[in-house]
């Protein structure tokens, strides 16, 4: 069976005719985003921590991105880094060929928790961006509705955030961050909050905005079926300090759908990453196994078996 | 069916919370008739009806329970008529009926001098004492506060200062206020200032301090920079427990009333008080009390109903 199964089971960096033509394509297409040589290192009164160290790779316009990483390996380092919101200890940032210094309207960002602002409407939340970049709030509001309708949020237009599920808040925020245009669009996690059939239902409704628009995603996860569902390639980061261990170029064809999760080029690439992310030697020295109890207390009757 | 069974619960809920509010309020009025119409509870003194012997017993007057009997006894012993009486309560503590109608005589009588004050007319000078203070320090109080909770290190600078500062008495600074700003109503609001301003500081400070990071930096992301960032996002943000510190700082500012308005000339509701209190009517007293009690709560909730109205996505105030 198990033989059966590997025999079944191509490389992943097998590509098919079709999916090598579309690799080429899109690094034809120009840099949206470059990383050279980027190290970050927290200072605290513990000490050192060494966050990220050399980073360096390129996205390309249009390309969607996936960072993956086991807990602790620097992926909000390094998307806060590029969003502007965390300084780097050295290295180059840059978008477009120039610098990035500071939070700007050129890169969007959806946090994994719920970051919209409670005290205005969907609307009112949309509108946000435009309004701060000095539209007249007739304009911001035509802006607000468009977005709002990519995302098939129209109806709760005038709902406040707190009265929408978790799935529509992620909407909303995909859609603020939208309308400002930016080049590329930094998802921090955002489905990590979602059930199982909000996530499947957000991830293939982010596929479908990415495709009718000109913006580039980079998006972190530690969802492996969800990295290789979305990526055209997968940035896998080992831990401390967080080094690109691999970049893979996923070999599923594209237009995605869910049935291609027990294909064969998932599959592979999904052992590919098990392998990289949960390295079968060393299991138990993630942070977790080492401060789990080995024995536990008994706090109930001893004869009251549940097993 | 289960709606309803539901909203049957939902009203019983209600209906209790309404029935422990009441309930609240009239068990100490409960207590206080307990001890002022049951003769046997408490009741320390004698009003005398019927001086008797006694020659300096006189009717209406009102002695301790010992030194009544000891007269009575010794009124026996010398076969004397005997003074008669009924157990009463200190003049300091009223009946509930007396208070009560205090309530309503109060406004109703003219003061007894002709250029005197009415009742309702010392209750607006409180009020408006109480306003200007508040105001007055919540306008430095306020910007200061969501300023050094935002900037750390403006935080930094002033709030060991201002921490050491709160814990000095604001009566303390009575003397210094009138000679600085006279003896009329300066000096008072001076009080109240004093007495919020700096708790104001620190309570608003903290508050902001609380906002959620993630909400600053992703309006960061969008595009706020500067003081915009305070004005559309940290102000908004805050704005329902901004609200709602106000309310209780105004209750603090309240506590602080009769103090400054000792201080000077005394005037408002404490001049009221002592007047009446030099002239033992303590049952105006008391009902000047349950008036400042009626307005400091009945204010406040009105602006808590306010409060709902103004911010209806404030999620915390369900908790309650
Ligand atoms: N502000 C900070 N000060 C000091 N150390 C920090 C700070 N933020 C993160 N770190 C450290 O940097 C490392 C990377 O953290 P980061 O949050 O980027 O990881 P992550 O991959 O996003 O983890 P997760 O999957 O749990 O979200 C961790 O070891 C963390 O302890
Ligand atoms: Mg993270």
């Amino acid at each position: 069976m198990s033989q059966l199964h590997s025999i079944a089971l191509p490389s992943y960096l097998d590509q098919s005719d079709e999916v090598r033509a579309r690799f080429e394509r899109i690094n034809q297409r120009e840099t949206i985003l470059e990383v050279r040589n980027l190290h970050k290192r927290y200072r605290s009164a513990q000490g050192e921590t060494e966050a990220l160290r050399d980073l360096n790779f390129q996205v390309r316009r249009r390309e969607f991105v996936c960072v993956i990483g086991p807990s602790g390996c620097g992926k909000s380092t390094l998307i806060r880094i590029l969003a502007g919101l965390e300084s780097h200890s050295s290295g180059d940032v840059l978008l477009d060929g120039k610098p990035v210094k500071g939070p700007g309207r050129d890169r969007g960002m959806v946090f994994q928790g719920y970051s919209l602002f409670p005290w205005l409407t969907v609307k009112g939340n949309v509108m946000f961006g435009p309004e701060m970049s000095g539209y007249s709030r007739n304009s911001a509001e035509t802006q607000a509705r468009t977005w709002l309708d990519l995302v098939g949020l129209t109806k709760f237009a005038d709902a406040y955030p707190h009265q929408l599920s978790g799935g529509m808040r992620q909407r909303v925020a995909i859609a603020r961050a939208l309308v400002n245009q930016p080049r590329i669009l930094l998802m921090d996690e955002p489905f990590g909050a979602l059930d199982a059939q909000t996530r499947a239902k957000m991830q293939s409704h982010l596929l479908d905005i990415w495709k009718n628009i000109d913006i580039t995603v980079l998006f972190i996860t530690h969802d492996l079926d969800e990295a290789i569902y979305l990526a055209d390639r997968i940035l896998v980061l080992k831990p401390h300090p967080g080094e690109v261990q691999e970049v893979i170029e996923v070999p599923v064809p594209r237009p995605r759908s869910p049935g291609q999760f027990n294909g064969p080029e998932f599959r592979a690439t999904k052992a590919r990453l098990e392998t990289l992310i949960h390295p079968p030697t060393e299991e138990e020295t993630t942070d977790e196994a080492a401060t789990l109890p080995n024995h536990m207390i008994r706090f109930t009757d001893v004869t009251d078996n549940v097993e | 069916m289960s709606a309803i069974s539901q909203w049957m619960a939902e009203g019983d809920a209600s209906r209790r919370r309404a029935l422990l509010t009441a309930g609240s309020f009239l068990l100490p009025v409960l207590v206080w008739c307990l001890v002022s119409y049951v003769p046997f509870i408490w009741h320390p003194k004698v009003m005398v009806d019927e001086p008797g012997g006694v020659d300096y017993f006189q009717s209406g007057m009102l002695v301790d329970r010992d030194e009544f009997d000891d007269q009575a006894s010794q009124m026996k012993s010398q076969a004397l008529a005997l003074p008669s009486g009924h157990p009463a309560n200190p003049i300091y503590l009223p009946a509930p009926h007396s208070v009560a109608k205090a309530l309503y005589t109060g406004f109703t009588t003219a003061p007894e001098s002709k250029d005197g004050i009415w009742l309702h007319q010392s209750l607006w000078h409180s009020i408006q004492i109480i306003f200007w203070g508040f105001v007055l320090s919540s306008l430095a109080g306020v910007p200061l506060g969501i300023f050094s909770g935002t900037y750390a290190a403006l935080g930094r600078l002033n709030e060991p200062f201002i921490e050491f500062f709160r814990y000095l008495p604001a009566p303390a600074f009575g003397a210094l206020a009138v000679a600085v700003l006279g003896i009329y109503d300066g000096p008072k609001i001076a009080i109240i200032v004093i007495g919020t301003f700096f708790q104001q500081v620190l309570v608003i400070a903290n508050t902001t301090r609380k906002l959620d990071g993630t909400i600053i930096e992703a309006a960061r992301t969008l595009g706020t920079r500067g003081l915009r960032l305070i004005t559309k996002v940290v102000v908004p943000g805050i704005l329902p427990d901004l609200y709602r510190d106000q309310r209780i700082l105004l209750g603090w500012a309240w506590t602080y009333l009769i103090v400054a308005e000792l201080i000077g000339t005394s005037s408002g509701i404490t001049w009221y008080i002592t007047q009446q209190a030099r002239y033992q009517h303590f049952e105006n007293v008391y009902a000047a009390i349950i008036i400042i009690g009626i307005i400091g709560f009945g204010s406040d909730l009105l602006l808590e109903r306010l409060g709902r109205r103004l911010f209806p996505w404030d999620r915390s105030r369900e908790r309650a």
